[in-house]
């Protein structure tokens, strides 16, 4: 009964949303207060009731109800709660119950906190909300139903996929949809400028908070992908360029270009049209990452989603979305009034600059993956585009970015001086380049090219932290003064800082990575040593293990430093019951930023075994500053002109550039 | 999601670990050896999912590996390698495209859009700097800022 409740409420949900994406459409053109009103209180019913189908589909998991086809097909009893509960999302119906979830919980959030914004703007952006509501709900109901039963139950279930099996499966999926459906508000907002035909600066600081929020949960989603991958498919790579990962690099490159033009909107009334265009644009790479991934268009031999009514029916309402929202912006956009001039050397020029490399390397991208697909459909010839092409182009595009990154704060709004900001910044660089020298020196060995990039990571971090020396006066006023000032700075300014400096922290960790890793395969059997990055590793013997749903072999590592021992690790190799599925535990011991990375290979027929050890230097680098991003993307959103709210209308001028927040 | 479709696939093609190169492979000339591992890396596993020879435990990509050390091991350059892998496998097989007129747009794209944008923004530039944006002054205008002139 309750797997069926949980069927009703979509289908109720659905009767919902249907109604929530006409009435406030027609009260907004009528201005009919209570028509427009509708949509806040329908946005907290359909959030409601898909709730109650998410809670539904999840209690027949917890309770492991194998009459359930989706449960029976991706669970089993002898799993552990957590691993049940993530199995929830593990697969495609449920992952397309969480992202209708996600999506309904935004349009909650919007009709709760968005009190101070006009109610036509307000209704309409609810409006388009619930038009994808519908879209997705009958995406669910009609091809991906996963409240179907069976006619004979099963007494076991068939198992979630192993690698799956872990609580990156419980944290990265809602991550990575909360920011990619996060994005929807934004676009949203965008439809709703568009069919209002009204956009001004207070618009792109309703739609700021928003766009922050939902870059901070797309940065932490993919870097939490990342690390799951590093450390459970065993062979110690951090990012593949593989399809699936380009589906989600792609809407973060457009959300990072349209929060930076979003300032330079609501600052100095520019780049309207351009901040509206991005708006649609990091949705539908958004959806356009779904549908990429849910087709299976990508690996057509061995789609992922079998049937193909599903493809057409995303394809279908990717066309709709996306189609329709460029076709609303090519009639609308040129009605609107562009604002502002500025000199090339200003913020505003900076902030473009960073949108001109963003997108050019988002579109690279996309083309990118796409290409082969498209050469393949128009004449039939095959090629890859892997990792070295994209490490290579992307690569290069970043350069100028990391250059130009720490100008952007310390140029003044309207024209800038970029002498000055040369000025202020040599210091920086040039203790950035002593920095990786010594990086360089400590670690040993690599190509000295290295150096150039370990200096461009330290540059960013010690440019951030001018930054805010400089605005705060430090050296200039009294250094009690400059304190006070530092405490009273906007904590935007703090946020920009924490963005910058954790790009320069994770681009140390991808250097020191790709130079300074060293890679041991070789065959050991018990007792025999080896030597990895300063430390002697003792191979100690293997044991067996079971665990709830697998048996394990396990070998054991005494780790140890000039003579000391200092860690010992377990490696090992799963065999999973149900499924007959091998895994790899890589056996990970870490070192401040460093890490020990041990995988077993294959048992040889002499009783040995092949072992792979790879030192990672630095290896943490690159996820601590994704966790600087996200700080700095937090402290921004507890801005005091986020926290007040926004003013109706745009009363007066800003205070003057040089005490304005910057981000 | 995102490492969905990679790991199931890595499930389809993987039955074993995930593991590459192993010990009796490995060239005793470590230059040969790394040259190897270079080439490795460029060559995709034909059967997996984006993956190169040299991160994959596919049979097969232990064959290209085999094949491509073998074939270092006669003396051949990295050009001769890639070429003779290319002939029996097809340009599918490498990771990094050539450079060639199929390929135009796709390494064309970085650059040239990074141009186009460049040119876009002159242009733009420009026409905005060039058209005048306000009306030109009114004689009551003009009479005001010569008042305050004066004043100063």
């Amino acid at each position: 009964m309750i797997v069926e409740t949980g069927h009703y409420a979509l289908v109720l949900a659905l009767a919902v949303a249907l109604l929530s994406s006409v009435l406030p459409v027609i009260g907004a053109r009528r201005n009919d207060a209570g028509m427009m009103a509708f949509a806040s209180t329908a946005s907290v019913a359909l959030f409601g009731l898909v709730l109650l189908s998410f809670s539904a589909l999840t209690w027949a998991y917890e309770a492991s109800d194998f009459s359930v086809k989706n449960v029976w097909e991706n669970s089993h009893s002898a799993m552990p709660a957590i691993f049940r509960f993530s199995a929830v999302w593990g697969n495609h119906e449920g992952s397309m119950m969480l992202w209708l979830l996600i999506l309904t919980f935004f349009s909650l959030l919007v009709a709760v906190f968005g009190r101070n914004l006009p109610e036509s703007l307000k209704a309409n952006t609810l409006a388009v909300q619930a038009w994808m509501a519908v879209a997705f709900i009958l995406f669910i109901l009609l091809t991906s139903n996963p409240f179907l039963r069976l006619d004979v139950v099963p007494a076991e279930g068939q198992d979630l996929n192993p690698i799956l099996q872990d609580v990156g499966l419980a944290i990265h999926p809602p991550l990575l949809y909360l920011g990619y459906v996060g994005f929807s508000v934004s676009f949203s907002f965008a439809i709703a400028a568009l069919i209002d035909g009204r956009l001004d600066a207070a618009w792109a600081r309703w739609v700021r908070p928003w766009t922050l929020a939902a870059w901070t949960f797309l940065t932490a989603g993919i870097a939490m992908g990342s690390y799951w991958a590093y450390y459970e498919l065993g062979w110690g790579g951090w990012w593949f360029w593989d399809p699936v990962e380009n589906a989600s690099l792609m809407p973060w490159l457009a959300g990072t270009a349209l929060l930076h033009s979003a300032i330079v909107m609501e600052k100095r009334e520019a780049l309207k049209i351009w901040t509206v265009l991005l708006a649609i644009i990091a949705f539908s790479l958004s959806l356009l990452g779904t549908f990429l991934v849910r087709s299976g268009v990508l690996t057509s031999v061995h789609s992922f989603a079998t049937d193909p009514s599903r493809g057409v029916f995303i394809l279908g309402i990717l066309t709709l979305f996306i189609g329709g929202a460029f076709t609303l912006f090519a009639i609308r956009a040129p009605a609107l009034k562009s604002g502002g001039l500025f000199a090339p050397i200003s913020r505003e020029g900076a902030l473009v600059l960073n949108n001109l490399v963003l997108t050019v390397s988002m579109a690279s991208v996309l083309i990118g993956t796409l290409y082969p697909l498209v050469l393949e459909t128009l004449t039939g010839n095959k090629i890859s585009v892997g990792a070295p092409f994209f490490n290579l182009t992307f690569g290069l595009l970043m350069v100028p970015l990391l250059i130009a990154t720490p100008f952007g704060p310390m140029l003044a709004w309207k024209r800038g001086d970029l002498l000055g900001a040369f000025q202020r910044l040599y210091v920086a660089a040039g203790l950035a380049l002593v920095a990786g020298l010594v990086f360089f020196y400590l670690d040993e060995g690599g190509p000295i090219l290295a150096v150039l990039g370990l200096a461009a990571g330290f540059y960013l971090i010690f440019g951030a932290i001018a930054d805010l020396w400089y605005r705060s006066g430090f050296g200039k006023a009294a250094t009690g003064i400059a304190w006070k000032r530092l405490i009273g700075l906007p904590r935007s300014a703090f946020g920009t800082a924490l963005g910058h400096a954790g790009l320069g922290i994770t681009v140390l960790g991808v250097i020191a990575v790709s130079t300074f890793q060293t890679e041991h395969v070789t065959e050991m059997k018990p007792g025999e040593t080896a030597d990895a990055g300063g430390y002697h590793l003792v191979f100690d013997g293997m044991n067996s293990m079971k665990g709830p749903n697998f048996t394990e072999q396990r070998a054991h590592f005494s780790i140890s430093r000039d003579g000391q021992k200092v860690r010992e690790v377990w490696s090992s190799k799963r065999l999973y019951t149900a499924r007959r599925m091998p895994t790899t535990e890589a056996g990970i011991a870490t070192f401040g930023a460093s890490q020990l990375y041990v995988a077993l290979g294959d048992p040889m027929a002499d009783g040995g075994i092949v072992v792979r050890i790879w030192w990672k230097p630095s290896v943490l680098f690159i996820w601590f500053g994704a966790l600087f991003m996200m700080a700095g993307g937090v402290i921004s959103l507890t801005d005091r002109r986020l926290r007040v709210g926004a003013p109706a209308r745009r009363a007066k001028k800003m205070p003057t550039p040089a005490l304005e927040a910057a981000e | 999601m995102i490492r969905r479709l990679l790991v199931l696939l890595a499930f389809l093609f993987a039955a074993q670990p995930v593991l590459a190169v192993n010990p009796d492979e490995v060239l005793k000339d470590p230059a040969l050896e790394a040259r190897a591992r270079s080439l490795s890396a460029n060559l995709r596993c034909m059967v997996c999912q984006n993956q190169s020879i040299d991160d994959s435990n596919a049979d097969l990509a232990r064959d290209l590996r085999v094949l491509v050390r073998e074939r270092l091991v006669k003396g051949e350059t990295d050009e001769q390698v890639i070429d003779y892998v290319v002939s029996r496998y097809g340009e599918y097989v490498l990771l990094k495209p050539r450079v060639s007129v199929q390929n135009l747009v796709l390494w064309g794209a970085p650059a040239g859009l990074f141009v186009v944008g460049i040119l876009v923004l002159i242009v733009y530039s420009r026409r905005r700097t060039a058209t005048p944006n306000a009306a030109p002054l009114s004689d009551a205008e003009k009479a005001e800022i010569a008042r305050l002139l004066d004043k100063s």
